[in-house]
């Protein structure tokens, strides 16, 4: 029968569907390597990755571990606030970083910025954001990791959780009527799907048909909830068809398959004027953040399980089972790298902090005269006070 | 040593400010009798806006006031959207009519039911350089789109050092009493906007005003909440200029003019004050100067400031309960800026501070009886 949602056949049988009613086989988990990183033959490759492409991303691979690690001392040593690192995710975010055009415009979470280093951010400038001086993107006034680029389409990082996904659906409907062959991609965590936005982003993405690609990184915890109490059902991918979303589940720690469900997802997307749902599984192999102690709340044992099956260890075997790698190259890569991020966060730090004016900037296009006030108040008080400063220039 | 001077200086002006008040208050007692030439027809208008009985002008409601800035903001803007909540028929106020067979399905359209979803979009397609208008379809409504609106519109420019901005996005909501709405279409939610660096918050008082003030919003580069006034949308007629035009964001209108005492108000409280001044103006003889503000955030300070410093008495009056009200703010501002010129505190006269009450409404809403009250207490101060 014709109902206004749709033709619906009757049935005789009395039947509810979902949960303990009709239990059934979770979705199984789209992988191209196994988890030594041997080629799986059989597997279904149609977007496969050449050697040059392979490199970039083991590369920024590379560099998203050693950013993570030395920021991350960094931080402890107290030279900023805050970090937070991709540990255990590196396959999920570069291989779908990887799978995009530089047109597609990221929103992402708080842990994506591999996919900024893919796109040709600098560790200089991660560090002058985390240091927030008058360099870094957002002039100082973001807690650190709140990247954002205007040059690599990355929308600026807010901490509210997944209120950036209806930002990504408005904004890839508005590129489809710009008449643009773009989608826009937005990362977020299983955690953050059990948000309210979650459910308007899918609803409307699918119901406005905008080519979005949803990429959900289920990396097991949201600080100390384990994914077993975020949701029931079939994870985050089983509720994409339920919104009429094409969903794939993917092995978070190939990079090989989450590419090539990336750049699949995306011909998809372009081609159906549809958003397209990625459910990476993965592992949080880090705590949380700087401000998180994981031990208090999951075994030594599952973490070192975890740390085992490394995502870049295991497309380094690809790499090298393919003749595109060896140890010196690996060598060369870590320790120049390492130079690299030990040198910017040097640099960043004699960075001088932005001044005073630019607290009173931004808020609107042009200042309205609250604003003028208050700045010139808060002006007068710092030239009474010099100390209050804090070394902020004011000029 | 300076501040005991300023002190000094301050005691001596407040001596003799007393000397005038008293001459003031004199003057007033014998207001009882007079009758005024002033009225609303003197009511100055800062805008510029072209004659209303002009042949370019035609009797118009609010409703169709609405309806004509849309129509016009999607003619001139090719990147201007219209979406919400049934949008697409017309709306349930229909004040969206005749935009979906004009411009299609790709820029009007509806959506589902999720304010939310519905500002969050609006953040992202502003975010790629289009005009989003997005309709909340009651104010009472707004508030799952509260983080969306305060955590993410307002602070996107900022956060991002004035690299990315959602400045194109309008959010309209009809807002307010309207004799039978009940807790959930009857609330005035504005205060809580006005708390909000970043978005500007407009609540226009009349059809003129509306279509002028939502170009203006629609046009402005920051993120606009303009809330609608939607027992107004039928019962108000007014000639209204059929072409194109915009009244800036931040003036405030005096809407009549008067020497004894400013009442402040917006939206249809305007109405509520205009009525409440022609009492006291028959039976006390007492001039009333009305501001509409127009705008909240940012207000404007400076008329209202000039107002009270030649009437000396302030009263500000909104549906919203009292407490932590826009009033609030303004009593506060002005309180500092004309201390000395005050001739009696500064009043609020408000709704309640209880649910929206259904059948207490004429009781709960700052009627015009309330308000003349006040303004009576106020110059026998």
């Amino acid at each position: 029968m014709d109902f206004p949602g749709g033709r619906v056949p009757f049935t005789d049988r009395l039947s509810f569907v979902g949960g303990a009613m009709s239990p059934s086989q979770p979705t199984s988990c789209y992988r191209t390597l196994d988890s030594t990183g041997a080629c799986i033959v059989e597997a279904e490759v149609p977007h496969d990755i050449d050697e040059e492409l392979a490199l970039k991303m083991y590369e920024t691979m590379v560099k998203l571990q050693t950013m993570d690690v030395i920021f991350y001392e960094a931080q402890r040593q107290g030279r900023f606030s805050f970090f937070m690192t991709s540990n255990g995710e590196e396959a999920t975010i570069i291989g779908s970083a990887a799978a995009l055009s530089l047109e597609d415009h990221i929103f992402s979470q708080y842990r994506e910025h591999g996919a900024l280093l893919y796109r040709g951010f600098s560790f200089l400038d991660m560090a002058d954001q985390c240091f927030g001086n008058v360099r870094g993107h957002g002039k100082g006034r973001q807690m650190p990791i709140h990247y954002g680029s205007k040059a690599h389409n990355f929308q600026t990082v807010s901490a509210p959780l997944a209120t950036q996904l209806p930002h990504a659906v408005g904004a890839a409907y508005a590129l489809k009527l710009q008449g643009k062959p773009v989608v826009t991609a937005v990362y977020f965590g299983e955690g953050a799907a059990s948000e309210g936005d979650f459910h308007a982003a899918l609803n409307f993405a699918a119901t406005l048909s905008a080519p979005v690609l949803f990429i959900c990184r289920n990396n097991g915890w949201a600080i100390s909830t384990p994914a077993n109490e975020q949701y029931k059902g079939d994870g985050i991918v089983g509720r994409g068809p339920s919104y009429g979303i094409p969903s794939v589940r993917v092995d978070g720690g190939d990079a090989r398959a989450v590419y090539s469900a990336t750049a699949e997802a995306r011909r998809i997307a372009l081609e159906h004027n549809s958003p397209v749902l990625i459910e990476a599984m993965s592992y949080r192999s880090g705590h949380h953040s700087t401000s998180d102690d994981s031990s208090r709340y999951r075994t030594a044992e599952e973490m070192s399980e975890w740390r085992a099956r490394d995502p870049a260890t295991r497309f380094h075997n690809f790499l090298v089972s393919r003749g595109w790698w060896d140890d010196d190259r690996e060598r060369q890569l870590r320790v120049a790298t390492r130079k690299e991020v030990v040198d910017a966060l040097t640099e960043a730090q004699k960075g001088a902090k932005p001044p005073l004016a630019d607290m009173f900037t931004d808020v609107y296009a042009d200042m309205p005269w609250h604003l003028q006030e208050q700045a010139a108040e808060a002006r007068a008080h710092a030239e009474r006070h010099p100390g209050s400063l804090h070394g902020i220039p004011l000029e | 040593m300076s501040a005991s001077r300023i002190l000094i200086r301050s005691r001596a002006d407040f001596k003799a400010h007393r000397a005038a008040s008293c001459a003031s208050s004199e003057a007033l007692r014998a207001l009882s009798s007079y009758t005024a030439s002033t009225s609303a027809s003197q009511a100055s208008d800062s805008t510029g806006l072209s004659d209303a009985n002009s042949p370019d002008s035609k009797p118009t409601n609010f409703c169709s006031a609405v309806n004509d800035a849309l129509h016009i903001a999607l003619e001139q803007n090719p990147r201007a959207l219209c979406f919400g909540e049934d949008v697409g028929f017309g709306g349930v106020f229909r004040c969206t009519v005749g935009l979906f067979d004009r411009f299609g399905r790709d820029r009007v359209f509806n959506t589902p039911l999720s304010e939310q979803g519905i500002v969050g979009f609006g953040i992202g397609a502003a975010a790629m350089g289009a005009t989003p208008v997005a309709e909340i379809q009651f104010a009472d409504y707004i508030f799952p789109a509260f983080d969306q609106i305060v955590n993410e519109a307002a602070k996107y420019r900022y956060r991002s050092g004035g690299d990315f901005s959602c400045g194109g996005l309008t959010v309209r909501a009809p807002y307010g009493a309207v004799g039978h709405g009940g807790h959930y279409h009857s609330q005035s939610p504005e205060a809580f906007f006005t708390h909000v660096p970043g978005i500007k918050v407009v609540v226009p008082s009349g059809p003129k005003e509306a279509k002028g003030l939502l170009l203006a919003s629609i046009a402005d580069p920051d993120p606009v909440v303009f809330f609608e006034a939607k027992m107004l949308y039928r019962t108000v007629v007014e000639d209204v200029p059929t072409g194109s035009y915009t009244i800036p964001l931040g003036q405030a209108r005096i809407a009549r003019s008067g020497g004894d005492m400013t009442l402040v108000g917006w939206g249809q409280q305007v109405a509520v004050l205009e009525r409440a001044a022609a009492m006291v103006h028959e039976e006390d003889g007492i001039e009333c100067e009305i501001i509409d503000l127009r705008t909240l955030l940012p207000w404007d300070r400076d008329t209202v400031e000039a107002s009270v410093s030649k009437t000396g008495r302030l009263l500000v009056s909104h549906e919203a309960p009292v407490t932590s009200g826009f009033g609030a703010e303004i009593v506060a501002a002005i309180s500092r800026r004309c201390f000395l010129r005050l001739e009696a505190p500064p009043v609020r006269v408000c709704g309640y501070d209880t649910p929206f009450p259904l059948v207490f409404e004429p009781l709960y809403v700052p009627s015009a009886q309330r308000v003349a009250d006040a303004i009576r207490d106020s110059c026998r101060f």
